[in-house]
């Protein structure tokens, strides 16, 4: 099961790094360029605005920049990224070597169940653990008879960084899965015939060979906790999120502009710092003959530790959230007065993500194709600028695209379009990520054999292009389906009023208390969510 | 082949998509309201106007604080046209930036108490609610603790971790207004100091402080009278109850939940029908059935066994002078009470 493409290429170990030679066979270019560049300057409008309002802001702003306070809210932010990365990366080796490497039994299941996680909403996760796990939670009740009182408050950052890791770990296990199973085994073997244990060959040598994944997979989770709005916003833990929701929701623009640059520049010193740290080393094979089918590693004794390990994963990540989900469904605490029904929730839903997927992809498309088959350094650009989404937390674009419309697209304020718009911005990279990988598979022959059979550039970019990459566009469409389905802060912000979605529910039924009428969304998002991956990794794994 | 299958997942999705789409593409006039008011408390009564008048009403669902900056913010563009405030300060701070239109008298003389009314009839207050500090007696015995005898004990050692607070919501925010208004700033920038030096326990909203003195979380916390009542409709056994600071303490103010019409609306006779609905009888008995607040005109009784609104020992205050949001606003951002 090849599952690495749930992350986008911009974040994978493995992407090629060189370029085809530059012949211009597929579609016009210039119109290319064209939508192109203004597919960017829509990308730029959130940057941009910002830095309006953050100048703007003037003294005031540097003030702001420079309070003991604002400091405080970076070092949160650093602290719980740090944390979380560390905790997530320590779970995740060892549940990827043993649902990868090891005769675990059902290891098949308890990989599915722990990628899983993934498809849990950080919100969630933060309001079923603070339920579980909170003062007089369910893990206190449990405990009741042995004399426990009460347990300590998990708000903070304990439980940000606790929710967290169980909803990033699975970011690191897929490439760190991806890596082991393509680890030379003849590079094992050499270290056991010298003499090396079982841990030394791992430690020594398995693990080496993990670094770009490793790296790479920690990325992910870094850039993930650094933008999350829900988990930290839950267990109130004051990250940059938390902070530039609360400047946005009071619609204070110059404090929030400057909070949010400051993320922005964050989070890029944190991509800058992992291409420059990213090892040269050699992490491929150079011994002649084929690579040969890996050994499974038989765990012996350690089997039921093994599997002990991966069930508790398991029931952190998926099990305790299901599990108060379904004990709020049954329970009867007070619930909402605003009945919402189901059905409503789910079309807006689905129809928004569908509609955002369907314009991100269309949008993508004629970037993917100048990334793939471009050379010029005005596409390269382009590209690059197009990518932006990934440094751009959904707090940060949807303060700018409020603060914008309101002030100056009044006919945009508070309509879908500039919802959909918030959607594409930051979802973007994923679209153009897995359509450029699938473009880049293309062998660049077939169009030039296209052409010089009789094609213009155009018929050979519908048909022969497109449809080739067609695996590729389809990927893009559902990870973008899949994570516009999820969105939290820039669905807040930019509603049309009255538009609710699951994630709005959930969200308005935690603001005020209302705990049961969480279940029936909650399980919903997931429940669709899962299928949409379903779909995806069993297009993976039957792709050629 | 799998792509196949992804395609025909894409049109079913589309389709779902395009179904809804009607729903969402309507153009029919209707009637704007930003309600600062929690969707639970509001929401059904705006549904009744709207079934009772055929009336369409859109609401912006927010805090009261944030939902009045965003007014200040939209400015004359502002697309909505009743604002609904759980505080007669945010309401205030509209009518202080002179975009409020004023009520006619027919309309502001449904409540008696002009201390609940504009007194340049900008706003018009809609039903009553006390500040409370909202308990847990078994807990509180556990502790041997007393209850306090003012809302400025609460700073004292021995409640140290102890008090629930909700330090963005509106009521709150009020509630430090008056206290600035009658105590002075130093005074109260100094109780918020000594409150987050005690570890005061920050929650996003009242609803969640109660059930924090209900789990036995906490055992007391600084809310608005009515939530607890909410819990006790579903749960009678809830030992939970309210306490009312003597002697006419700041921590006792007695605030409104209230409606005003924007000057830059241009649907005036809608909103002030909206208006009058929501001081009619039956709205109002709405207000004191089912939110457990005071309802504003005679002809009305709270419905639950609530102290009369005359018999709080309230502080003496006007509720006008409440309107500087933005001062006490940051002054909670600079005390760190949001960290």
């Amino acid at each position: 099961m090849q599952l690495s493409g749930i992350i986008p290429p911009r974040f994978r170990s493995d992407r090629r790094q060189g370029r085809l030679p530059a012949r211009w066979h597929v579609g016009n270019r210039q119109l290319l360029q064209a939508i192109s560049l203004a597919v960017v300057a829509c990308v730029m409008i959130p940057v941009a605005y910002l830095v309006i309002g953050a100048v703007g802001a003037g003294q005031d702003g540097v003030d702001y920049l420079l309070r003991t306070r604002t400091i405080l809210i970076v070092s949160n932010s650093l602290a719980l990224m740090l944390a979380t990365t560390f905790l997530a990366t320590l779970i995740a080796i060892p549940f990827a070597w043993l649902t990868g490497r090891c005769d675990l039994p059902a290891r098949q299941v308890f990989l599915a169940l722990g990628l899983a996680a993934m498809v849990i909403p950080s919100y969630l996760t933060a309001v079923t653990f603070s339920e579980a796990f909170g003062p007089k939670g369910l893990l206190q009740s449990l405990l009741e008879p042995l004399g426990v009182d009460r347990l300590p408050n998990i708000k903070g950052f304990v439980g940000a960084t606790l929710t967290l890791t169980f909803v990033t770990f699975p970011y690191v296990v897929l490439p760190a899965r991806a890596a082991l199973l393509q680890a030379d085994r003849a590079l094992e073997e050499a270290g056991h015939s010298l003499g090396l244990n079982r841990w030394q060959v791992f430690r020594q040598i398995t693990l080496p060979q993990l670094r770009p994944a490793l790296s790479a997979g920690m990325l992910m989770t870094a850039l993930y906790c650094l933008s999350d709005f829900g988990a930290v916003a839950v267990m109130r833990f004051n990250a940059f999120t938390r902070a530039i929701f609360i400047q946005t929701e009071s619609f204070r623009m110059d404090k929030a502009s400057v909070l949010g640059l400051v993320l922005i520049a964050l989070t890029m010193l944190l991509l800058l710092l992992q291409s420059r740290l990213h090892s040269n080393g050699r992490h491929y094979r150079i011994g002649t003959g084929a690579s040969r089918e890996l050994q499974t590693v038989q765990l012996g004794r350690l089997k039921l530790p093994g599997v002990l390990f991966c069930a508790a994963v398991i029931f952190m990540g998926v099990a305790v959230p299901l599990l108060v989900l379904f004990k709020w469904l049954a329970g009867h605490m007070i619930t909402s007065p605003i009945h919402v029904p189901l059905d409503t929730l789910a079309q807006n839903t689905v129809g928004v993500s569908a509609a955002s997927a369907l314009v991100v992809s269309a949008a993508a498309l004629p970037l993917a194709l100048l990334a793939a088959r471009a050379s010029s350094r005005f596409d390269r650009w382009l590209v690059k600028l197009a990518y932006a989404g990934n440094v751009l937390p959904g707090i940060v674009i949807a303060l700018a695209l409020v603060f914008f419309a309101s002030q100056h697209m009044l006919s945009l304020y508070q309509t879908l379009p500039l919802l959909i718009l918030g959607y594409a911005i930051r979802f973007l990279p994923y679209s153009i990520g897995a359509t450029e990988s699938a473009l880049e598979q293309i062998n660049p022959r077939f169009e030039e054999s296209a052409r010089s059979l009789g094609l213009t550039a155009r018929e050979s970019l519908l048909r022969i292009t497109v449809p080739l990459a067609r695996a590729g566009i389809l990927a893009g469409l559902a990870l973008v389906f899949l994570n516009v389905m999820k969105e939290l802060p820039i669905t807040l912000i930019l509603r049309p009023i009255g538009f609710r979605t699951f994630a709005t529910r959930i969200w308005s039924a935690y603001d005020e208390a209302f705990l049961s009428s969480i279940a029936l969304p909650g399980l919903a998002l997931i429940l669709v969510s899962a299928s949409v991956l379903f779909v995806i990794l069993r297009q993976e794994k039957t792709a050629p | 082949m799998s792509a196949t299958r992804i395609t025909l997942f894409s049109l079913g999705v589309l389709l779902v998509a395009l179904a809804g789409a009607p729903a969402l593409a309507d153009d029919e006039p209707v009637l704007t309201v930003y309600s600062g008011r929690n969707e639970s408390l509001i929401g059904p009564i705006l549904a009744q106007f709207s079934e009772d008048t055929g009336i369409a009403v859109e609401i912006l669902y927010g805090g009261t604080s944030a939902v009045a900056n965003q007014i200040l913010t939209e400015g004359e563009n502002s697309p909505a046209d009743v604002f609904i405030a759980q505080d007669g300060g945010a309401l205030g701070a509209l009518a202080a930036a002179d975009m409020l239109q004023a009520l006619p008298e027919a309309t502001l003389s449904r409540v008696l108490d002009a201390a609940f009314v504009s007194p340049a009839g900008l706003w018009v207050g809609l039903s009553g609610r006390a500040r409370v500090l909202v308990y847990n007696p078994e807990l509180l015995d556990e502790m041997g603790l007393e209850l306090p005898g003012s809302i400025l004990d609460l700073t004292a050692d021995k409640w140290r971790g102890l008090v629930g607070w909700a330090p963005t919501n509106a009521s709150f925010v009020a509630n430090v207004t008056a206290m600035r208004v009658l105590l002075g700033d130093c005074d109260a920038e100094d109780w918020l100091a000594a409150m987050i030096a005690n570890d005061a326990q920050a929650y996003p909203k009242n609803t969640p402080i109660v059930q924090a003195v209900i789990n036995g979380e906490i055992p007391v916390g600084l809310v608005n009278h009515y939530y607890l009542y909410r819990f006790l409709a579903e749960d009678p056994e809830i030992t939970a109850t309210l306490h009312f600071f003597p002697g006419g303490d700041v921590g006792s103010l007695i605030n409104i939940a209230g409606a005003a019409i924007l000057q830059s609306s241009d649907r005036q006779d809608l909103a002030l029908q909206l208006v009058d609905y929501l001081l009619s009888d039956s709205a109002q008995a709405y207000f004191a059935a089912k939110t457990y607040e005071y309802p504003l005109v005679t002809s009305v009784d709270p419905s639950v066994d609530l102290p009369a609104l005359a018999d709080i020992e309230a502080p003496e205050i006007d509720l006008s002078d409440l309107d500087d949001l933005q001062g006490t606003l940051e002054m909670i951002e600079n005390s760190g009470a949001l960290d």
